[in-house]
């Protein structure tokens, strides 16, 4: 198995720890991962995307120009990297603010309410784990006990009490994700 | 097995050097490097291992603090990016006069001047044919994963104390930002001010004793004829390192028609254009220099008898391809040597490597 992912949307909205958590449940299961940011001068309110490659055998490039999935979190992104899904591959994403949806009918097409569900549950921030869900919900590549496990390892011991509500947050994400379908 | 994280680039080259058994590290921060001397600061060695972590006022600052502490038989580094190792230059260059071990990373970005602080690889002739005045060599290590920044670091300090000859870890932004699963090394303890005595006493001014001569770290000789004798002792070293030090990866050119010649991140992201063009039919092999000084001229001048055509794959203006030139025509080949990269801090992308593959091997 390998899955080619770009995750891709504004800074600050947690695209780049939504790799990282992917990632670190990647190794859990014992996968070769790479996670390759944008980097550079611009910050929140700008644009941020990174790779993600979970993989069961040696990873060659960590980076790409094409993906098996796209998630994707704002209009920039997704007018920049829809084309760049592989035929028959997957795009994410949210409709906050998206005005020009996708139109490629030869790519599975989904997309979830993050920012809305994640304000219904209270908790805003956890928004980017919503989408996270609605993606395992697409792609089940890894597993909530691999997630739980990645989440322990990568975070802070205090921070280990916020586990619980990322969790319940992507299991809304993959109860409420909706199929596209485009005519 | 060792410990498994997922660490970017920078924080795990901190981490090994912390791991084994460095002495000290000074640096002074510039993008995108700054993770090294940041992990550093948080992981705060001095408590664990007594490692001394300085940042210095300056790059200038910081490699004449290596320089000093080397001199002492210590294992020290520094690390920076571009325009900082341009200013290290002169340091080095006395480091190598002086046949001090150390170890200098440099997380490359695209230049010249300040340029940009996206990844580059335009340092490959500042790093493996001078940098700083004079005729000296480093030995040039080129990482293209995370494992390899961590491996590297040990083996950089190892091959520099071999040959007294400072050693480059040459990386770049995208591998030093980039995470991958690491598995790190176990803890090696510190030498002892005994070890280092009984180990570089020869040469290290460790505090002279009664039974022995002075030991005097300089560059300088002004007997031409000593000065001379220097650098022929030099000159010898790097040709045992030319001998025996050769390292790199090739990856299925045993039946390749084409080869393409990457180091570091460009040579990752050819794996993937050897698994694209392999796709298409199109038998392409890589080969991956591991070390960039010594460079791996005889590989190269083999394959040469064998393929079409060879094409470096650098994020600059064609570098490291003057040396694939050397291989193959020393040899008395001919095949042709081609180049594909960009500059700046674009990173190519595999397709477009079997684009140029396509329009400049096999279709020219």
């Amino acid at each position: 198995m390998t899955e080619e992912i770009i995750i891709a949307g504004f800074g600050g909205q947690g695209v780049l720890s939504m790799g990282k958590i992917l990632a670190y449940s990647g190794v859990m299961q014992g996968q070769e991962v790479t996670w390759f940011p944008s980097y550079g001068p611009e910050m929140r309110g700008g644009t941020a995307n990174v790779t993600v490659i979970l993989s069961d055998n040696r990873i060659s490039s960590p980076i790409l120009h094409e993906f098996d999935t796209a998630i994707i979190l704002n209009q920039q992104s997704l007018d920049k990297f829809e084309a760049e899904v592989k035929p028959g591959g997957t795009l994410l994403y949210d409709p906050n603010g998206i005005v020009h949806p996708p139109t490629r009918t030869d790519i599975n097409i989904y997309k979830i309410e993050g920012t809305k569900i994640a304000a219904d549950m209270g908790n805003v921030k956890t928004f980017n784990m919503v989408v996270l869900g609605a993606f395992l919900k697409a792609k089940p590549i890894v597993a909530l006990e691999s997630i739980r496990k990645g989440l322990e390892k990568s975070l802070p011991e205090r921070h280990h009490k916020l586990i619980p509500m990322n969790l319940q947050a992507i299991e809304a994400g993959q109860q409420q994700m909706e199929e596209v379908h485009i005519i | 097995m060792g410990e498994l994280r997922l660490m970017k680039g920078n924080e795990v080259i901190a981490e090994a050097a912390i791991r084994c058994g460095c002495d000290a590290y000074f640096g002074y921060p510039i993008t995108p490097q700054s993770e090294v001397m940041e992990t550093l600061m948080a992981r705060e060695p001095w408590n664990q291992t007594g490692m001394v972590v300085l940042q210095a006022e300056s790059e200038v600052a910081s490699i004449n603090m290596v320089y000093g502490a080397a001199g002492a038989g210590k294992k020290v580094m520094t690390s920076s990016s571009s325009p900082g190792i341009s200013l290290m230059a002169e340091g080095i260059s006395y480091i190598a006069g002086a046949e001090l071990p150390c170890v200098i990373v440099n997380v490359q970005r695209g230049g010249p001047g300040l340029g940009t602080i996206q990844p580059s690889q335009a340092d490959y002739f500042q790093s493996t044919k001078g940098g700083g005045h004079g005729d000296y060599r480093l030995i040039v290590l080129a990482p293209a994963s995370v494992q390899e920044m961590h491996d590297f670091v040990g083996l950089a300090f190892e091959l520099a104390f071999k040959y007294r000859n400072p050693a480059m870890i040459l990386a770049d932004g995208a591998i030093g930002q980039m995470m991958e699963k690491v598995e790190l090394g176990e803890f090696v303890a510190r030498q002892t001010t005994e070890q280092v005595d009984a180990q570089y006493g020869s040469w290290a001014t460790t505090g002279k004793k009664k039974s022995r001569a002075k030991n005097v770290i300089t560059s300088l000789e002004l007997d031409s004829a000593l000065m001379e004798q220097n650098n022929l002792r030099f000159q010898e070293k790097y040709r045992k390192m030319q001998q025996d030090e050769v390292s790199f990866e090739a990856i299925r050119c045993e039946d390749a028609d084409y080869v393409l010649v990457a180091f570091g991140s460009s040579a990752r992201i050819c794996q993937k254009s050897v698994e694209l063009a392999r796709a298409k039919g199109i038998k392409v092999g890589l080969l991956r220099p591991i070390t960039l000084f010594p460079f791996p001229s005889e590989p190269i001048a083999r394959l040469a008898k064998q393929v079409k055509g060879f094409m470096t794959v650098e994020m600059n203006a064609g570098q490291m391809i003057e040396d694939v030139r050397l291989a193959v025509n020393c040899a008395g080949e001919r095949n042709p040597v081609h180049y594909f990269g960009r500059l700046g801090g674009i990173i190519p992308t595999p397709g477009e490597v079997v684009e140029a593959l396509e329009q400049k091997l096999i279709g020219g």
